[in-house]
């Protein structure tokens, strides 16, 4: 008869959402692997029909407390595309200053709090703590300064209030913009440590066959605007991602399974920002990545942790490089006639790419709304991910499995409010 | 002799957006102090460290949307001595308790190609309609300087010093001046209890609402002042029905604009 051993992890841990591994094993083989999330629905796309356009940024901001400002910006360039207006420079530039904080908290908290505790065979950052307690203290100043920028700009660092259609309500002052100069040097200082730190963990052997997809810019390293690129050479405005990119509903997950539509399984987050983006990155970023024995393409996902620290570097960079460029706008946003229309917009959230689509009728309410966030996108990746782990590490007992998985889950940082915390891990070893 | 036990943090998530609990992680400068003095022996946003009960402290973040929740939530109260809820979707149901002013079959239809694979109820509801609870904490999100005062008194034993007046109160104490009376910007401050600090009007936008109704709000005279700056019955409605729209006050006004 055959023998089923189930194990039940109680908890995914440092995740934000709840989700359930099921595997099925046979004559040492992976038969069958279903990764599910089961965050509860909570209807957005349903009930922001029939809200006023300008409600939306805000509304969508409560899909994550993680990354806020993805929505709130996703949205409100879907919006301006609807109703054909353009922010100019000192506006564009204000926000990307403030997405910068959002991507060094996300990066910080996820690096040190939620992710190296794994390589270090630790439970939590506490832990962590009381072996190292000045690298955590750097961790969370490092996570404050991104929180810092969020509130002199947005006004609070989870769910900032300064963002609407067309720009914000109130642009900050020069002074307290420079005034953020000193702490984002220390950061950039910081985080070129860090990427020595995460570049020396010990990764497991995995290299993945990925399409990668990320925004692209002429210019900089894409976090809130560009074209969309795959690693099998597609190059398409924001507003095609649909023909490309679909979502189906699977009977053992609550959050959509992305998927791209050529059959291949597309992977998004800081593996496909860095391996489509190599050469947007500063030299300085780019020898950190070097020194710590990264190539120009990524494929283990394991190392993510140390992409998402040549990121921090990029970012603090960019943020000193913004600050220093910072000059008021003229007026704090752009004015809109109301129009029907339908509008794209889409950006990279510190998980991924974020991508919405709305239409709105002629008094400006909205009538189909449509958002695509990271982490549904990369579920299928994720579950490919799981049959490796699981597949090389069926000699090790189950509770080595289990971390391992929840470690290779956490590599995507997922967000499962946009996914929860619950990995029920089913192993059926026949 | 034996040090005295660290009292026992419990942090549980219902359906929510998770930027309450993070909140607990914003506490850059206080974190590492909050835990030489609690043990955190629940927090899976933080650690995959998971001990049992009983808790002396239980914060809980989200709302109560499936049959699974309500038994979850029963087990939280039972192993907890003081039990916090924490947000505007753990005091009032939060934006997902929209689906209570409609139809949840339609809504499931909208958004899911298989709503026979879900299992929800028809409405998000505070966690304070299903079990006993010992605080409300409010705001979407809440403020860090409001949860430390909470878990501070908790383990303390006493009282937390948190304010139920209304916004307005706290613009007039920062010398903002009133967006309302100046600009005529539409503002649900003299309805919303005070908290976030005077963000949105020392923003230049009115309040909408993040903290709920503050103790006596008189929504009905807000909402006719709002229609005589020419704001529609949709829009009116639509203002109270936003992250607190099933609290009571707010859920009452926006109905009687519908």
């Amino acid at each position: 008869m055959a023998e089923m051993r189930t194990i039940k992890v109680e908890a995914l841990a440092r995740v934000e959402g709840e989700g359930s591994l099921t595997v099925k094993v046979r004559d040492g083989e992976v038969k069958e692997l279903h990764f599910g999330i089961f965050e509860p629905p909570r209807f957005f796309e349903a009930f922001l029909r029939g809200r006023d356009y300008r409600e939306v940024p805000d509304i969508t901001a409560r899909i994550c407390g993680i990354c806020p400002v993805a929505y709130l910006l996703g949205a409100s360039q879907a919006m301006e595309d609807a109703l054909g207006i353009r922010v100019g420079k000192p506006i564009r530039d204000l926000r990307r200053l403030l997405y910068c904080g959002e991507w060094i908290e996300s990066h910080a908290l996820h690096v040190y709090m939620l992710h190296a505790p794994d390589f270090l065979g630790l439970a939590d950052a506490l832990e962590l703590a009381r072996h190292d307690r000045t690298l955590v203290e750097k961790a969370l100043r490092l996570k404050k300064i991104g929180n810092e920028i969020l509130e002199v700009i947005g006004g609070r660092p989870i769910h900032p209030v300064n963002l609407r259609v067309g720009g914000f309500y109130k642009a900050p002052s020069r002074a307290k913009i420079r005034a953020l100069k000193p702490d984002l040097e220390w950061a950039l200082e910081t985080s070129l440590a860090t990427v020595t730190v995460v570049g020396g963990f010990d990764f497991p052997a995995i290299e993945q066959d990925y399409t990668f997809m990320a925004l692209r810019h002429p210019d900089e390293y894409a976090i809130h605007e560009g074209r969309l690129v795959t690693s099998k050479g597609l190059d398409i405005p924001v507003s095609q991602f649909l023909d490309h990119v679909d979502e189906e509903h699977v009977p053992w997950s609550n959050a959509l399974h992305g998927f791209a539509k050529d059959g291949s399984h597309h992977h998004v987050g800081p593996l496909a920002r860095y391996s489509l983006n190599f050469d947007r990155l500063s030299p300085l970023a780019q020898r950190a990545a070097k020194e710590a024995g990264l190539g120009p393409v990524v494929r283990n996902p394991f190392q993510s942790i140390v992409v998402r620290a040549v990121e921090l570097v990029q970012v603090c960079a960019d943020a000193l490089a913004l600050i220093e460029g910072y000059e008021m706008p003229d007026r704090p946003f752009v004015e809109a006639d109301i129009r029907a229309g339908e509008g794209h917009g889409c950006t990279e959230a510190p998980r991924g790419i974020c991508y919405h689509r709305y239409r709105i009728d002629e008094k400006g309410m909205v009538l189909d709304a449509r958002i695509v966030p990271p982490t549904a996108q990369n579920q299928k990746v994720m579950e490919l991910d799981l049959h490796k782990v699981v597949q090389s590490n069926l000699d090790s007992p189950d509770e080595t499995i289990k971390w391992r998985c929840e470690q290779a889950i956490r590599n995507y940082d997922p967000c499962i409010s946009c996914a929860t915390h619950f990995l029920k891990l089913d192993l059926d070893r026949g | 002799m034996a040090a005295r036990a660290k009292p026992k943090l419990a942090v549980w998530k219902f359906s929510s957006c998770d930027g309450c609990q993070l909140t607990l992680l914003d506490c850059e400068d206080e974190l590492l102090a909050i835990t030489e003095e609690v043990r955190i022996s629940y927090f899976l946003e933080a650690t995959r460290k998971a001990e049992k009960g009983p808790y002396d402290v239980s914060l809980v973040e989200g709302s109560i949307t499936t049959p699974h929740d309500i038994k979850a939530i029963r087990d939280v109260r039972k192993n907890s001595k003081v039990l916090v809820s924490i947000g505007a979707c753990s005091t009032a149901g939060g934006i997902q308790a929209l689906r209570n002013f409609a139809s949840v079959k339609d809504y499931s239809r909208a958004v899911y190609a298989h709503p026979e694979y879900l299992d929800t109820l028809t409405t998000s509801t505070a966690i304070s309609d299903h079990v006993r609870v010992d605080f409300e904490l409010r705001g979407c999100p809440i403020n860090k300087h409001q949860l430390l005062e909470v878990l501070g008194a908790f383990l303390n034993g006493r009282k937390p010093n948190i304010p139920q007046y209304s916004e307005c109160v706290e613009c007039k104490r920062n010398g903002i001046v009133c967006r309302m009376v100046a600009k005529g910007t539409p503002c649900l401050g003299p309805a919303t209890q005070a908290g976030c600090g005077t963000l949105c009007p020392g923003t230049d936008r009115g309040c909408y609402g993040c903290f709920g109704p503050a103790e006596g709000a008189n929504t009905a005279a807000l909402a006719a002042r709002l229609a005589h700056l020419g704001k529609d019955d949709g829009e009116i409605g639509r203002l109270f029905r936003t992250f607190n729209a099933n609290a009571e006050a707010f859920r009452k006004e926006s109905q009687s604009h519908g």
